[in-house]
């Protein structure tokens, strides 16, 4: 009687293990949902009501930028992206910022204190980050019109050279 | 000798329940060190009170201001995790994925929360 219930107690055990285990392994394949490709997104929108969903703009040119109200190398690239907008908008090219692990409020400030008329989405979570593998602010992703990755900029976009990589980007993502 | 170890256990016990309970001051008021200690930067992913990265210092500011405006711990925790999401509390959630961790660690302790909670919100 008593070997039978050990071993229905190593049972239920081995049981109660194989049950965490599978959850775990759920919870990392759902979970974070980090994967190689980007994912479309519907965020709320930030100074303006509605949702921004990314697929929306599928056939413009979309200059992804990941960003924070509190990341100072945001704050010295903000303005050249409100500039790259307004410049090539009627080419086909979106700047859309998304705003992350931020203060909705805070995202408000920083888009009116530096005059963004670009689009700006909300994610305060940071919900959208793994799957781009975005790791810290701010993050600048190019895609082209079928919303493929095309060039990445990790840190600020803030020196000539990084600027004539985004330009050069921008051209080739226009011409895919 | 079963006596004092009994009473022992029941002070250890008492002494856990009240240093695991809710983040309430001497005056009612949320506690800003207790709550600090029991939310998460979303950036750095330690509690806050570990952290002076800008947005734990910008959440820590959020706090007391709330605190300052008479918000209660939930409260405050509500509105954190309605910008941040779940993941700011440092312990699980009492519901969803969140609510197994708690009927899998262990019941006992899940018992004790619900009824400091009980007190807390009641």
């Amino acid at each position: 009687m008593a070997a039978r219930l050990k071993l229905t107690g190593q049972v239920l055990a081995v049981a109660l293990v194989a049950g965490l285990l599978a959850l775990l392994i759920w919870k990392v394949a759902h979970g974070s949902g980090k994967t190689a490709e980007p994912k479309n997104f519907n965020l709320s929108r930030v100074g303006t009501p509605g949702k921004l969903e990314l697929a929306s703009l599928r056939g413009k040119v979309v200059v992804l930028n990941f960003w924070a109200s509190w990341c100072i190398p945001c704050k010295d690239e903000a303005p050249y992206l409100e500039q790259v907008w307004l410049d090539r908008r009627a080419e086909g090219v979106v700047v859309l910022g998304v705003d992350a692990k931020d203060f909705r409020s805070d995202a408000r400030g920083f888009a009116g204190r530096y005059d963004l008329t670009y689009p700006l989405a909300y994610d305060g979570p940071g919900a959208t980050l793994p799957s781009y593998g975005v790791t810290g602010f701010p993050e600048t992703y190019v895609l082209d019109r079928q919303g493929r990755v095309v060039e990445a900029f990790v840190g600020s976009i803030d020196s000539s050279q990084e600027h004539v990589r985004l330009r050069e980007a921008i051209d080739r993502a226009l011409r895919s | 000798v079963k006596l004092a170890a009994s009473l022992a256990m029941l002070v250890a016990l008492v002494w856990a329940a009240a240093a695991a309970g809710p983040a309430v001051g001497a005056q009612g008021r949320p506690s800003a060190a207790q709550l600090e200690s029991e939310l998460v930067c979303p950036v750095c992913e330690t509690t806050l009170d570990q952290s002076d990265s800008p947005i734990a210092e910008r959440m820590k500011a959020f706090i007391r201001a709330r605190i300052a405006a008479g918000d209660s711990a939930k409260q405050i925790e509500d509105k954190l995790v309605a910008q941040f999401g779940p993941g700011v509390l440092a312990t699980p959630s009492k519901s969803g994925f969140g609510l197994l961790a708690w009927r899998v660690l262990d019941p006992e302790l899940e018992r004790r929360v619900d009824e400091e909670l009980a007190r807390f919100e009641g």
